[in-house]
């Protein structure tokens, strides 16, 4: 079946003392590249270089909020903080990891050369870049003809008719609305590209039934794209149409509605969370397995949970409406579809510890994360069950308890997760090991940072403040919990820093990885690390689940017992 | 390489995946379904609730002819599609020449009834949120038609040229597929819109 010498030596190696080319050469080659390797890393490259802008926007509004009647930034920077805040880290930041990821990895896992349509997966990740730019370019081109403006300050969901044009004069929510739209083009078509991949070109003896966790999540998450990104596109289209063209869809002095856009916004906005929480559920599918020595516990009920997740959230958006004021009917509806999503996602917590239930358990620096972001899922999963009851929604809906309950989903699990699978594939893709020391340090910093920031941002919340305010009077019981919140910034910003780093110098100092330094059993690991161009010498060909311990283990393998 | 013992491969269950430019042309047919429903539950959602004249009812004529054109196209592009299969080249040209034909009567007959939309009776997508709804679900719809019609525009010169040969009958296909695709959204539009809605 597949054989090691053939498939891990890659076919050419240059000859000794020819020259490195020159760096211009190099760069364009990067620029002008289709190959998914190189697009996934710049994915994640990007989505970390956004990260680390949107994690200083986070950090100037804590800095504001640390103490009452703090005068850090003007009431009309804060508005603009949180709106760039959101954006970018949703759209600029977690998407195009989560894409990286997917492109960079699910070739290799089932065992393809390349990315199905190899141009449109550069066309992508190069929309969802312009997108970015167009966004951050409103810092310099937003104040317009008008003079108002700067960046957009109408927040990330931007309800009508905030944005119409007599709200939002000059040209800030402009470069909002055309950066969204035209990375939700990438996003399309990135999505259509992962589906076509996993759909047509597994190797020979890859099933469906087969192909690693990770790219089933993948598929699932790229379904989701096309029936959550798409209405978002749609919408926007009719909000510039309202601008630009002076149409009504959202303008109620002309019978339009602002209920509506908030329907819109949300039917993308909800599925979007597990968007981004599908492929981290991939990488925890994929870490735990290798450190706990064990193959995962229950692999297909670990897709029907996918499935059911997938399907569930296109029909919970309206949770984020209860306040809005929506018929009994409709509640009722909504508060069982938001509960009824804990049933899958509690499925894959056991099936995890299922996973680890018994297994010989290494706490390697990517296992840890994967372990705190299991923990974390429990968590924010708990405080989402508690908002998902559409009367307790009525009293925090809209306060520091939501924002503490979102964030612990999308830092608690999302960012944990992607720390993890970045500690995991880094040696596969630069051929070298992340320094474990440095690692643990980020670990640990960053678990009592955002713990100091997120489990104590529950307690304004529960006392009443609301968010998006740029400051607070002093005595309201407020004050103790902000500066505890603020101070939990310090620590994860310290852990951020130490993780560039590591990144940074790991690339030139670190161990030398070798094709499998975790003795894991997916396809990628079968190739050299980093993976030549073609990824695969010969197309290999699997029997099982675990095609690298068939491998290893001729004398027990696999597929004796599918 | 030649030296490894590499038993030739043969996995135990045969594999046939599908063709990557149908699942392709699938999904994004799946993404677009997305953005046409958000607009038809816009349009939907806003029948009637226009404050300010006139209603559908009073100007839209319900678009015959060149509905039974567009969906006469999806027969010509079918008898295309066979002709190139079975390697007819010259009658697969005719028949793409005739799915263009409707297709730009379908075009110029709704530039007809936007211009008499907008200068006999004033309704234009800024005058009232039956223009705005109208415009923007019609028009969308019309936008893929002639997006459409520059594809298999491209395809008529190229085979005109007599670039185009019997392999490329699995890439006419997945055309064909998005021009059935705008086809049926049109049964959708045409019902909401001149029948449900109105």
């Amino acid at each position: 079946m597949l054989d090691a010498d053939s498939i891990s030596k890659p076919m050419f190696v240059p000859p000794e003392g020819v020259q490195a080319r020159p760096w211009l050469d190099r760069v364009h080659e990067w620029i002008v590249t289709v190959d998914h390797k190189k697009l996934g890393l710049m994915y994640i490259t990007y989505g970390i270089l956004f990260l680390v802008v949107g994690g200083i926007e986070a950090t100037l509004m804590r800095i504001q909020l640390a103490i009452p009647h703090n005068h850090f930034v003007s009431p009309q920077t804060f508005n603009q903080l949180f709106t760039m805040h959101g954006t970018t880290m949703i759209f600029f930041a977690a998407m195009p990891i989560v894409f990286g990821f997917a492109v960079y990895l699910v070739p290799l896992m089932i065992g393809a050369r390349d990315m199905a349509f190899p141009r449109l997966n550069a066309w992508g990740f190069w929309m969802s870049a312009l997108g970015g730019i167009i966004l951050y370019f409103s810092f310099v081109g937003g104040g317009g003809l008008y003079g108002a403006g700067g960046a957009p300050d109408v927040g990330w969901f931007a309800y009508a008719p905030l944005t119409s044009p007599a709200f939002s004069v000059g040209h800030s929510t402009d470069y909002w609305i055309i950066g969204i739209f035209v990375s939700g083009f990438g996003s399309i078509a990135t999505a259509v590209n992962i589906i076509t991949t996993i759909l047509c070109l597994r190797c020979p003896g890859m099933t469906l039934n087969r192909i690693p966790l990770f790219a089933w999540l993948s598929a699932v998450m790229a379904s989701q794209v096309l029936l959550a990104v798409s209405p978002l596109t749609a919408a926007q289209v009719m909000l510039m149409i309202d601008r630009y063209l002076g149409g009504h869809f959202f303008d109620t002095q002309a019978g339009g509605s602002a209920v509506l856009w908030m329907h819109f916004f949300w039917i993308f906005g909800h599925p979007e969370v597990y968007i981004l929480v599908l492929p981290a559920f991939g990488i925890l599918s994929e870490v735990i397995p290798v450190f706990s020595r064990k193959p995962i516990f229950g692999y297909s009920i670990m897709v029907a949970a996918t499935l059911a997740i997938g399907f569930i959230s296109l029909s919970v958006w309206a949770h984020h409406m209860f306040t809005v004021g929506m018929t009994s009917y409709a509640n009722a509806f909504f508060v069982a579809s938001t509960a009824a999503i804990a049933v899958p996602t509690g499925i894959k917590i056991f099936n995890w510890l299922g996973t680890m239930w018994g297994g010989k358990i290494s706490f390697k620096v990517p296992m840890l994360f994967s372990i705190a972001a299991v923990c974390q899922m429990l968590i924010a999963g708990l405080t989402g069950i508690m908002l998902s009851a559409a009367p307790f929604d009525w009293q925090l809906g809209n306060s520091y308890f939501v924002v503490a309950h979102f964030h612990y989903v999308i830092l608690g699990v999302i960012v944990f997760a992607v720390f993890g699978g970045i500690y995991y594939w880094y040696p596969k893709v630069t051929g070298r090991m992340l320094s474990e020391t440095l690692g643990r340090w980020h670990f640990w910093l960053f678990l009592i940072g955002f713990h100091l920031t997120f489990d104590f941002m529950h307690v304004p919340g529960v006392l009443g403040m609301p968010r998006r305010i740029y400051t607070y009077e002093a005595g309201r019981g407020w004050d103790v919990w902000n500066l505890v919140v603020s101070v939990g910034v310090v620590f994860q910003a310290a852990a951020i820093l130490l993780w560039v780093v590591n990144l940074i110098v790991s690339y030139y100092k670190g161990e030398v990885a070798g094709n499998d330094p975790w003795n894991a059993w997916t396809l990628e690991w079968s190739t050299t690390s980093p993976p030549p161009d073609y990824n695969f010498a010969t197309i290999p060909v699997v029997r099982s689940r675990r095609p690298l311990w068939d491998l290893k283990h001729p004398e027990d393998p696999d597929w004796k017992y599918e | 390489m030649a030296a490894s013992t590499l038993t030739v491969p043969q996995p135990e269950i045969p594999m046939s995946l599908h063709l990557r430019g149908r699942v392709g042309m699938w999904s994004m047919i799946v993404a677009e379904s997305a953005i046409f429903t958000i607009f038809v539950v816009a349009y939907l959602y806003y029948s009637g609730k226009s404050l300010s004249g006139p209603t559908p009812r009073e100007v839209l004529e319900v678009p015959i002819f060149i509905s039974i054109c567009l969906f006469s196209s999806s027969f010509t592009i079918v008898m295309g599609e066979k002709a190139i299969h079975r390697g007819n080249i010259k009658l697969f040209t005719v028949w793409l020449f005739a799915t263009i034909a409707l297709g730009a009567i379908f075009v110029i007959g709704s530039f007809r009834e936007w211009y008499r939309l907008i200068y006999e009776h004033g309704v234009t997508i800024s005058s009232s949120l039956f223009g705005t709804t109208f415009y923007s679900l019609v028009g969308l719809h019309l936008s893929h038609v002639i997006v459409g019609l520059t594809m298999l525009s491209l395809v008529l010169i190229f085979s005109l040229l007599g670039s185009v040969k019997q392999e490329h009958a699995e890439r006419i296909g997945v055309l064909a597929l998005y021009w059935h695709f705008v086809d049926t959204v049109w049964v959708v539009v045409l019902s909401v819109v001149y029948f449900i809605a109105r």
